[in-house]
């Protein structure tokens, strides 16, 4: 079997899907762990840390070349992921021409399993706002204010949150995203296992259990920088 | 469960041919006991159409004990109705109330075309069989049944795929009209064999291009398939038929014309 063929059969591409979602879930492991170093600011914390401990993370994360052409690799992963997802829907719903009278609805399936496209949709136009707000003045145009730590000069990216987060609309729209997300992992997570073809009852306990706790956590805690920071915990 | 007697509306797909436009058509039928199945209850509606000079409604039924997969309605919203595990044939009235609205559809997917009223044309899975869906067996004596050690789990999971009676039921409520919870359950059966063994990567393989090219959808998991079999074919088989997909795909040079 040919690699274009393997991968472009009604399995292959729900392979492909599968694999971008797990490279996409590992890179949101990375973000969600560097981005809580804002919470170093906490009262419980440093509350004298001002974004230091963030800064210099996000400031490694900028100057490695190995980190910057995963960058491009991540950009490429989410264009793949979202594509795919749209090809497959246009595709799949164009299986049966003529519906039904009555619909099955969500009658023994998750309405969040039938509804991946639309979530996925949500988090495409979600990542549109979230990539002007911060990864091009950081990365593109350059217009952060500048912040030195000993012999590290970098660019003040917490300020940067902290300004953005004060507008409590941008903070509903984040927390919307947050929401979104959790929803589109909770299916995504286990599924992307199930089609790598993880068929023992022992692993899918394993990943229904890490997939809701995964959903669970990361939303949160991504939900509660913006309403931290809103809210004057941080900054 | 007490017997009783029932007077129902029935919304029923009607469509005179494959080119032809169907409708709904609504019928009145009284007298029904609890105790009949739905089948029976169709019989007695067509007995009351025909007696009148009208057209009987088509549908599918062979067995009538919910082992062969040939009945084939979507009953108020659901593959085989509202009982779970049960297939239409095996449905029975007392599901039902007097008074009630049932809406019967045929299976609705292109690659299932209407043949008359509630009757699909569903060779598409003859075909997704004959393209691996079996094993090859050399002529001769036939082998004791007993000759080859299969371990009892292996054996468990091999029959409860083997359940399957191809009655289309996942791909009637898959959202995506997939099939593939059909190509597991067979995939599933002859693999965890020893005698489906050697031609497992193979099998997999074809069976999964034959099914793209009778234009069904892929799979996005979200196990409707699972709850409406009647013969409560597991999710897990899907699994396996990846598995067996990843590795027989990655080892193989062979050509098996994907579209």
């Amino acid at each position: 079997m040919k690699w274009t063929e393997f991968f472009t059969s009604s399995v292959g591409k729900k392979l492909v899907m599968a694999l971008t979602g797990l490279f996409l879930i590992s890179f949101l492991v990375v973000h969600v762990g560097l981005n809580s170093c804002i919470f170093n600011d906490l009262e419980w914390f440093d509350p004298n840390d001002n974004g230091r401990m963030f800064n210099k993370a996000a400031h490694f994360m900028g100057s490695s070349v190995v980190i910057r052409i995963m960058e491009i690799g991540l950009f490429v992963g989410i264009l793949i992921h979202a594509i795919q997802a749209y090809v497959l829907y246009v595709q799949n719903t164009s299986k049966r021409k003529i519906g039904y009278k009555v619909k099955m609805g969500t009658k023994g399936s998750t309405w969040y399993s039938k509804s991946m496209t639309l979530l996925g949709t949500l988090l495409l136009l979600f990542l549109i706002m979230h990539i002007s707000h911060f990864w091009v003045p950081s990365r593109v145009t350059g217009t952060l204010d500048p912040v030195q730590y000993g012999d590290t000069h970098t660019h003040d990216l917490f300020a940067r949150m902290v300004a953005v987060f004060q507008n409590p609309w941008i903070v509903a729209l984040y927390v919307a995203g947050c929401i979104s997300l959790g929803w589109h992992l909770l299916h995504g997570f286990q599924a992307t296992f199930r089609t790598l073809g993880v068929s023992n009852k022992k692993y899918l306990v394993m990943a229904n259990s890490a997939g809701l706790i995964f959903s669970i956590l990361v939303p949160v805690l991504f939900a509660l920088m913006p309403i931290s920071i809103y809210l004057g915990w941080i900054g | 469960m007490e017997h009783y007697i029932m007077n129902l509306t029935l919304k029923v797909w009607k469509q005179k041919n494959p080119a032809s436009n169907g409708k709904f058509e609504t019928y009145q039928v009284k007298n029904i006991s609890s105790e009949m199945s739905l089948l029976e209850m169709f019989d007695v509606l067509n007995e009351q159409l025909i007696s009148e000079g009208n057209d009987p409604i088509a549908f599918d039924h062979d067995c009538r004990e919910g082992i062969c997969g040939a009945c084939s309605m979507y009953v108020n919203g659901r593959p085989h109705g509202p009982w779970h595990g049960t297939t239409t044939c095996q449905l029975h009235m007392r599901a039902f109330k007097d008074g009630d609205t049932i809406v019967v559809e045929p299976w609705r997917a292109n690659a299932f075309p209407v043949i008359k009223d509630l009757v699909v044309d569903r060779t598409a899975f003859d075909r997704i069989i004959q393209a691996g869906g079996y094993i090859s067996v050399n002529t001769g004596n036939a082998v004791d049944g007993n000759t080859i050690p299969i371990e009892k789990e292996k054996a468990d999971k091999a029959f409860a795929a083997a359940a399957c009676i191809g009655c289309g039921a996942c791909v009637a409520a898959c959202k995506n009209s997939s099939a593939l919870l059909f190509v597991a359950a067979k995939v599933s059966h002859l693999a965890l064999l020893p005698q489906g063994d050697p031609e497992r990567r193979t099998r997999v393989l074809s069976m999964v291009a034959q099914m793209d090219k009778e234009g069904f959808g892929s799979c996005t998991f979200t196990q409707a398939c699972e709850a409406v079999c009647p013969k409560e074919i597991s999710v897990t088989n899907i699994s396996r038929l990846n598995a067996e997909y990843i590795a027989g795909g990655l080892g193989s040079d062979k050509d098996y014309g994907h579209q």
